[in-house]
């Protein structure tokens, strides 16, 4: 394990060539997932070299442009929530990244991390799906609904890097968590839900974060009863370690049912 | 790789991917920082990194180049102990041990930010660090015992 190569880039241009002419090279952020993976060697393919972005100055920060809020892909969740600007513009997101781990993970993880992850579970990726973010690469915008391939994987090319991730304002969505715990919890199912334009987005409850679509059409039509019903047709939960595939379903549909009424109310 | 440990700079000749975990406990003999599950689960390993609370068996020790490092070690001045740590004597809020170093740099950290926290404030604040004797109520007491 310890013969892999370490390259600490300084600049995101450095960074970029770097990964595309290190064969086997596997960018690194706040390692909140990487380092547990890559210290007990179960990382697929097996890296040859890591490329630590954490330090990359472009890569950091939450900055406002032009009717969108970007934020950096190795800004740290701690960053994401102290910042006015993303607390005025994106509170779901804010919201999200409090509810990951505890004060040492929200230092280090980042939504480059999440999003390159890809986990199903992932807390920040429905948030994004319903403020209808763009993952902006080094070569590209990918829009968010085009992210998610398949379990864990992800529509970037091999030698492609995260840079930002930018989210148009004026959205409101509401978000909700459901784990064991408050803290530390991987999430049984996880909601982000917009009613103007209407967004359901669920993680935990598929092999990746879905965007219900059955669902908003319903929400559309702004029948709500019919997007609760609706709901349990755009989602494939299964039995894990975490919970079972019936309570996910319950869950689900309880949580937007919650979601819904609260963003009547307001 | 250089670092600043405890207010003294280091000069390593180390893998960058190590874990810093490894690298305080094995390479510099700080065993003060304990490994507990090894995936940043419950916060045992926890150091300060630029005087905020990391799990350092999530890092990589070639991130900490040019940067800050606090472990329990460095709290104390001399053999002086902080108020923090003097209250957990005082209070009882160590059992077995093993996550009594983690749980200071977390309070330390979040006795830095605020002096008036609330039990719910300390609570989230500890989060991240878990206590296998479930000896929670003495340490919420301690922390508390250190806030105006």
């Amino acid at each position: 394990m310890h013969d892999v190569t370490y390259l600490r880039p300084t600049s995101l241009k450095d960074a970029v060539q770097l990964y595309r002419k290190t064969p086997g090279c596997r960018p690194l952020a706040g390692g909140t997932d990487l380092m547990v993976m890559l210290h007990a060697g179960t990382l697929r393919p097996e890296p040859r070299a890591i490329l630590d972005l954490w330090s990359i100055p472009e890569l950091k920060g939450v900055r406002r442009t032009q009717g969108l809020l970007e934020i950096g892909a190795a800004e740290s969740y701690t960053g994401i929530i102290r910042a006015r600007e993303a607390q005025e513009h994106v509170p779901a997101l804010v919201a999200a990244a409090r509810t990951i781990g505890a004060a040492q993970i929200q230092n280090r993880g980042t939504l480059g991390g999440n999003l390159a992850n890809a986990s199903p579970a992932g807390d920040t990726l429905p948030v994004l799906l319903a403020y209808d973010a763009v993952v902006v690469t080094d070569r590209r915008s990918i829009p968010i609904d085009q992210f998610f391939t398949g379990y864990r994987r992800t529509a970037l090319q091999p030698d492609e890097l995260i840079v930002a991730v930018r989210i148009p304002l004026g959205r409101r969505v509401l978000f909700r968590k459901v784990g064991t715990r408050a803290a530390q919890a991987i999430s049984k199912v996880v909601v982000a839900v917009s009613r103007s334009p209407a967004r359901v987005a669920i993680g935990s409850v598929a092999e990746v974060t879905i965007r219900a679509r059955r669902a908003e059409s319903a929400l559309e039509r702004h029948d709500i009863e019919g997007a609760i019903a609706a709901v349990a047709g755009d989602i494939r939960p299964i039995d894990d370690v975490r919970s079972t595939a019936s309570y996910r379903a319950a869950v689900t549909q309880n949580v937007l049912r919650e979601l819904l009424d609260a963003s009547a109310r307001s | 790789m250089r670092f600043t440990l405890n207010g003294t700079t280091v000069s390593l000749d180390v893998v960058g991917t190590r874990r810093l975990l490894d690298v305080l406990r094995e390479d510099l003999h700080l065993t003060g920082t304990k490994e507990g599950c090894g995936e940043g689960e419950c916060g045992a390993c926890s150091v300060l990194i630029d005087g905020e609370v990391v799990d350092s068996c999530l890092i990589a020790v070639g991130q900490v180049e040019g940067r800050e490092v606090t472990t329990v070690e460095g709290l104390a001045d001399g053999g002086r102990l902080t108020a923090l740590q003097q209250a957990f004597i005082e209070y009882g809020a160590a059992q077995c041990g093993i996550c009594t170093p983690g749980m200071l740099l977390a309070a330390h950290v979040l006795l830095e930010g605020s002096s008036r926290l609330t039990a719910d404030e300390v609570r989230e604040g500890l989060a991240g660090n878990l206590c296998r004797c479930t000896g929670y109520t003495k340490i919420i007491e301690a922390v508390l015992s250190c806030t105006t």
